[in-house]
């Protein structure tokens, strides 16, 4: 497996000026890990989930709006908020 | 019906995993996740290639599913676990494919995979060889599937359970947020439907509540379980782990999927359509 890759996965070929994107990774000691990212809306309620892939990454088209990520891997859970907006994507680093 | 019927935990399963009566099945929206690995013994069934009519937006026929069970290794007497990502959306989705065609005994399991992985189980990645079976499918139950018509007539006489994210529900989303936006149907819901999100049926490791939990979740959003049910989504398959909620865990009858779900009665000319949030 190859190590951490800042940001989030390749936007080639998504039209980044209609969606509205929040996207990156998640890391443990600077090492990628396999878990689960969850999206949570304004209220706390849940959006989607989706499994990092190996290098850590993850990514939603969301919303406008201010949003929370819930990182879940074996033994710990943790939150971030985000304001995302459309056509500027927006990137968050999760260390576990 | 008891909820061990429908429903087995992770011990369970890693207790009959070498049991031959017993087919772990992996439905993955992710449907190259098998790929990479599994729970030991487990086949796939791809819920786009396998499950799908490959030309019209149906599902495979009668004699479809007995050839994919068949070339699975998967008899009528087995005992069929399904387990997926997504906190076990296309496994609930595979489950109802199951019941549609008859078969009797098909559980979940629990948290699906994800709960698997969080627990650090053991996974593969070698694939089994089942020798083939000679499946016999019933013809589909029409008790539990609903058309485009069924939701018209529901509206403001049934039941009407919009399983879909509040954003999708009011029109600001048009998918689930991991998916791209960009659709042809219009956004909103139908009206007369409750906003119940799937995912308030389960816990974040993707187990499902228990039963009290469940019920009041649905008293609390009015939903008069004494009358019939149509839950839809998207494209059928998160409403599908609504009616298992529903009629195989609180074992509520007449309650129907409706597997065109928004994707369809969005794209429908004239039907009447609601935009806003769950009031």
């Amino acid at each position: 497996m190859c190590g951490a890759k800042a940001g989030g996965p390749d936007l080639a070929g998504i039209d980044t000026a209609k969606e509205t994107i929040i996207q990156g990774s998640l890391t443990r000691d600077g090492e990628p890990v396999n878990g689960y990212v969850r999206l949570l809306d304004g209220t706390g309620e849940f959006t989607a989930e989706v499994p990092t892939s190996a290098t850590g990454q993850f990514r939603f088209f969301a919303a406008p709006g201010t949003w929370t990520l819930r990182a879940l891997v074996p033994g710990a859970t943790v939150d971030r908020a985000v304001v995302a907006q459309q056509g500027s994507v927006a990137e968050v680093a999760i260390a576990v | 019906m008891s909820r061990s019927d429908v429903l087995v935990d992770a011990d369970w399963v890693q207790d009959h995993i070498d049991d031959p009566k017993v087919v772990i099945v992996e439905v993955d929206e992710d449907t190259s996740a098998y790929e990479k690995n599994h729970i030991r013994n487990a086949v796939r069934i791809d819920w786009q290639k396998d499950l799908q009519d490959p030309v019209r937006r149906d599902f495979v026929d009668q004699e479809g599913f007995e050839k994919l069970l068949s070339a699975n290794g998967i008899a009528n007497d087995h005992t069929v676990v399904l387990y997926g990502g997504n906190n076990n959306w296309f496994a609930s989705y595979a489950y109802w494919y199951f019941k549609l065609y008859g078969h009797q005994d098909v559980r979940l399991l629990d948290g699906g995979r994800k709960k698997w992985e969080l627990d650090a189980r053991e996974l593969v990645s070698e694939v089994p060889e089942r020798p083939a079976t000679e499946y016999k499918a019933q013809p589909q139950d029409a008790s539990i599937r609903a058309f485009r018509d069924d939701v018209l007539e529901a509206i403001g006489t049934k039941n009407l359970v919009d399983v879909r994210s509040p954003d999708e529900f009011s029109g600001k989303l048009l998918a689930p947020a991991h998916l791209p936006q960009e659709q042809s149907q219009r956004p909103g819901h139908v009206p007369t439907a409750r906003n119940i999100p799937w995912s308030k049926n389960a816990n974040d490791d993707g187990t499902f509540k228990s039963d009290e939990e469940l019920k009041a979740l649905y008293e609390a959003e009015k939903v008069d379980l004494s009358k019939d049910t149509v839950a839809y989504c998207r494209i059928g398959e998160r409403s599908a782990l609504t009616w298992f909620v529903l009629h195989e865990l609180l074992g509520v009858e007449n309650v129907k999927n409706y597997d065109g779900s928004w994707t369809e009665y969005g794209s429908l000319v004239g039907v009447p359509i609601e935009l806003g949030a769950n009031s």
